[in-house]
């Protein structure tokens, strides 16, 4: 071609020009680890349910089969978990932590109303894996061994499955039609249950039904007793009966005046259960202070709305009679308490003990590799005792004793089983880099307050076992999901796509696809990786 | 046209797009189709601010005046990055003739257009603050005055960062340049009387005037779009940081485009013939100090021993647009003329 004087390239587009080539640093799509995903017990993938949520209308059911992943109780879940995950949100440094329990429960009671169900995936495998213990781990457990293709058949010692979820937590927090749809959901992929079945001899149960493993979650169901000296007439009960008796037989008598000793959930649970069964003082006696008590805040504030009293820094000396004799204590240096010698009277009717549980390990009598320490049942990260193929999990081994916990160790365990059946080696799970609160960048997030749940007013809680926290609906769900960040992941906000000086991100077709870098033109100059507004891109410095 | 809420959504309309907006509540940038009438290949410094202004606006015009749109550039850093010959990155018709001209080319242009009653195809007129407020301000003024057909947009980067970041008229009190070094009793640009080109614009009582900034795209498209439907002279000027002349790290581009218009330091409004109709309100207050501080063109004023006098007065500035135009939620948002405004200024000795 003729070319003007002194020219000597042809006319073109800057596009021959590769400017990547200026690039010391590389912009690249990460996927962190959100910190709701990072503090939960039972592993969900709660970024992940909540993005599909974000969608409303298909979405829902989307988000309801990411959780049935890892959980299969959201509907229980989304009432009695003490979300970890809204404590470790990072929305939290911005406003309020997004209502994670709530929507969670709202997809659970959507699957429900909508009769939502989940069917096995994998190929029969042929084996046969017994779960003793039909609480929320060995019920997680069956869930998701069946998922796996595996035989399961469950034994429990009791006249009805759900375990704690039955009979430690009151109907007013989880109403048992909720709890029964979940289980029969579960029972309905093809799970044996079989009821009043107390196993004396796990080895000897697993070896009667031929099993290839066997998954222990027995929970722990005994409670813990304290030398309290009582009159011939005091009325000492515990905790445990309490709650078991309300729910499968007639309710206990306990008086007008009930004391309850202890300073758990369960001495929360039980105190607000005397109030429903028409006590008019219900006392909690602990020995140390507020701060130091174990319950969980809410279930404090919630018995503190019902008209339960505290008694801080104080203990059941003597038991007679309609009366107690409490000793004032003390907090030391080291903030244990220590008596003082002061001495005071307490009108009671009863006192409850909800002093914490023990496990009954006697099903384990005679198997010398299984390791038994302060009560629990040692087990590895991939949850298997000592003895190759027995595995345990839930409240019987050392760990937190809540529901989520739980179906936490009920799926861990699976998985292993599942691996440990096909031969293949234990390994841990890999962690992601975590999204924490200085990978985002909050401008652009819309201000948005958190919707709280409604509550039963007080005065019907002080005399009825109805369910205390309600449900959020459709629209403010959806308003609830939508408030999520979206730490770590990427969320389809086009900001990398629209920001780049240099046009070098490319939109990819279909949303689920995101985004590419294209690495003719980017010059490295990290825009994108700044604007992000969830840190899912990150600089990498080139190779040089 | 300010921030806008949407209903029970995550990022309203802050970000470029979301998956779960409707199309026609995300931006033009978040089109796949969108013309990138400045394309890849372009010499631009990494994270330059120019590049993205220009892509914003004229994608927002094309799409506007359905792809019949010619551009009339001056010269400068957007026309050197952009064209050395024989290459372009330029996706439209484009046209670059001297420094302070491009306003009178743009004129000549539209003239031109006029006389084949060629009327569905736009003008658009561009230069950099060097060659809008000062070489090309007396062809702007002519423009103006005339009320010729063009949109004329001004990216403002505050000095001639091609030629080698020497100071303009636009160069803020303090900053350092290579003419106004950070050395003697007053360091870096002095406190001048300013030279708000908006304001200039508004004077001629043309159809349209405005500001808009690299860190609120949904606004600076708006009001494209809006001076698109406008016949006549209209003015825009964007904001647009320079990583280079100002110091500032390539990264930080847009977040110093966005503090300059959350701390006060740079008004966000719209104009129509003289009164200001609309102003976009800073959503979370900052003291100029934070907008300062990542910019080594202010450097000298930090340090072990801080120029809080030079700080107040900067602060000083940013809280009299603050005033001004309303920019806080409690202040007045429209309706304020340029007599009025200019009333309220503080000018004098300073």
């Amino acid at each position: 071609m003729e070319k003007p004087f002194a020219i000597t390239l042809d006319v073109a587009s800057s596009l021959a020009n590769r400017t990547g080539n200026w690039r010391t640093e590389r912009a690249e799509y990460i996927e962190r680890l959100p910190p709701c995903s990072h503090a939960c017990p039972a592993s969900e993938d709660i970024q992940g349910w909540l993005y599909e949520a974000e969608s409303g209308g298909d979405g829902y059911e989307r988000a309801w089969r990411r959780i049935m992943e890892t959980n299969p109780f959201p509907a229980v879940m989304g009432r009695v978990c003490y979300h970890p995950c809204e404590t470790s949100c990072n929305r939290e440094s911005l406003d309020e932590a997004v209502g994670i329990n709530s929507v969670e429960r709202f997809l659970g009671d959507e699957a429900i109303e909508r009769g939502w169900t989940v069917e096995p995936e994998a190929e029969p495998t042929g084996r046969r894996v017994l779960v003793i213990g039909a609480g929320p781990s060995g019920l997680s457990a069956a869930y998701h061994l069946r998922r796996l293709g595996h035989e399961v058949t469950v034994h429990e010692a009791g006249s009805a499955a759900g375990g704690m979820m039955r009979y430690g937590i009151p109907t007013y927090r989880l109403p048992r039609e909720v709890l029964g749809a979940e289980i029969d959901r579960i029972l309905a992929m093809g799970v044996e249950l079989e009821l009043d079945r107390r196993s004396t001899n796990a080895l000897q149960s697993m070896q009667e039904g031929s099993f290839d493993a066997v998954f222990l979650a027995v929970g722990a169901h005994i409670a813990k007793r304290a030398y309290v000296p009582a009159g011939e007439a005091a009325r000492v009960l515990d905790a445990v009966s309490v709650l078991h008796d309300v729910e499968d037989a007639e309710p206990p008598q306990l008086g007008r005046r009930v004391v309850v000793y202890g300073g758990g959930d369960t001495a929360m649970d039980v105190a607000r259960t005397a109030k429903r069964l028409g006590a008019t003082d219900a006392v909690v006696v602990y020995r140390r202070t507020r701060d130091r008590m174990p319950a969980h805040e809410i279930e404090i504030e919630e018995a503190e709305e019902e008209g339960v009293k505290m008694r801080w820094l104080s203990t059941v000396k003597r038991a007679d009679e309609g009366r107690l004799m409490l000793e004032r204590m003390e907090l030391d240096a080291e903030g244990f308490p220590q008596p003082t010698g002061e001495l005071e009277e307490l009108e009671a009717d009863s006192l409850v003990l909800a002093l914490g549980q023990e496990a009954d390990l006697a099903l384990l009598e005679g198997v010398p590799e299984i390791e038994i320490e302060d009560g629990v049942v040692s087990v590895g990260p991939d949850m298997m005792t000592g003895r190759a193929g027995v595995f345990a999990g839930g409240d019987m081994v050392p760990a937190e004793r809540t529901v989520t916990v739980a179906i936490g160790h009920g799926r861990r365990a699976a998985q292993n089983i599942d691996r440990w059946l096909r031969g293949a080696p234990y390994e841990p799970a890999r962690e992601a880099k975590l999204a924490d609160f200085e990978s985002l960048n909050t401008w652009y997030y819309a201000d948005a307050p958190r919707t709280e749940r409604p509550r039963l007013e007080v005065a019907r809680r002080r005399a009825t076992f109805e369910e205390v926290v309600g449900g959020l609906d459709q629209s403010n769900a959806l308003y609830e999901a939508r408030r999520c960040l979206s730490c770590g992941n990427c969320f389809g906000c086009d900001n990398c796509f629209g920001l780049c000086p240099d046009n070098a991100v490319i939109k990819l077709e279909g949303v689920e696809n995101g985004y590419e870098i294209d690495y003719d033109y980017c010059k490295g100059c990290g825009i994108c990786v700044a604007e992000c507004p969830c840190g899912a891109i990150e600089m990498v410095p080139e190779e040089i | 046209m300010p921030y806008k809420e949407l209903k029970m959504y995550q990022t309203g309309t802050y970000a470029v797009g979301n998956r779960l907006l409707e199309t026609d509540e995300r931006t033009v940038q978040s089109r796949t189709d969108r013309s990138n009438s400045l394309t890849s290949g372009h010499r631009a410094c990494q994270g330059c601010g120019e590049a993205l202004g220009a892509r914003y606006v004229l994608d927002a015009a094309m799409r506007a005046s359905r792809g019949e749109l010619i551009a009339a550039n001056a010269t400068g850093c957007l026309e050197v990055f952009s064209t050395p010959f024989p290459e372009s990155s330029w996706q439209l018709p484009w046209i670059h003739s001297l420094f302070g001209n491009a306003p009178a080319v743009a004129t000549g242009v539209a003239a031109a257009l006029k006389a084949k009653g060629r009327d569905d195809i736009r003008v658009i007129g561009q230069g950099g603050d060097g060659g809008t407020v000062d070489i090309g301000l007396a062809c702007l003024s002519g423009m103006f005055e005339r009320n010729d057909d063009v949109l004329y947009v001004c990216y403002d980067n505050e000095a001639y960062m091609n030629t080698g970041v020497q100071r303009s008229g636009a160069t803020p009190p303090a900053a350092r340049t290579t003419t106004t070094k950070p050395v003697g009793a007053e360091p870096g640009n002095v406190f001048g009387q300013g030279k708000n080109a908006p304001l200039i614009a508004m004077a001629h009582e043309i159809p349209y005037v405005a500001t808009a900034t690299v860190a609120e795209l949904h606004d600076l498209e708006d009001k494209v779009e809006r001076a698109m439907e406008i016949r006549g002279a209209r003015y825009l000027h964007v904001f647009v940081p320079c990583p280079l002349g100002w110091g500032a790290a390539a990264a930080d581009t847009i977040k110093i485009a966005r503090l300059a218009k959350e701390s006060g330091v740079f008004p966000v409004f719209e104009a129509v013939e003289g009164r200001v109709v609309g102003v976009s309100k800073i959503r979370s207050q900052v003291p100029v100090e934070d907008y300062l501080r990542p910019q080594r063109r202010f450097a000298h004023l930090f340090g072990e021993q801080p120029d809080t006098e030079v700080i107040e007065r900067l602060q000083a500035h940013a809280d009299r647009n603050i005033a001004r135009f309303g920019l806080l939620d409690d202040g007045p948002t429209e309706g304020k003329g340029l007599m009025e405004m200019l009333a309220e200024s503080e000018h004098g000795p300073q």
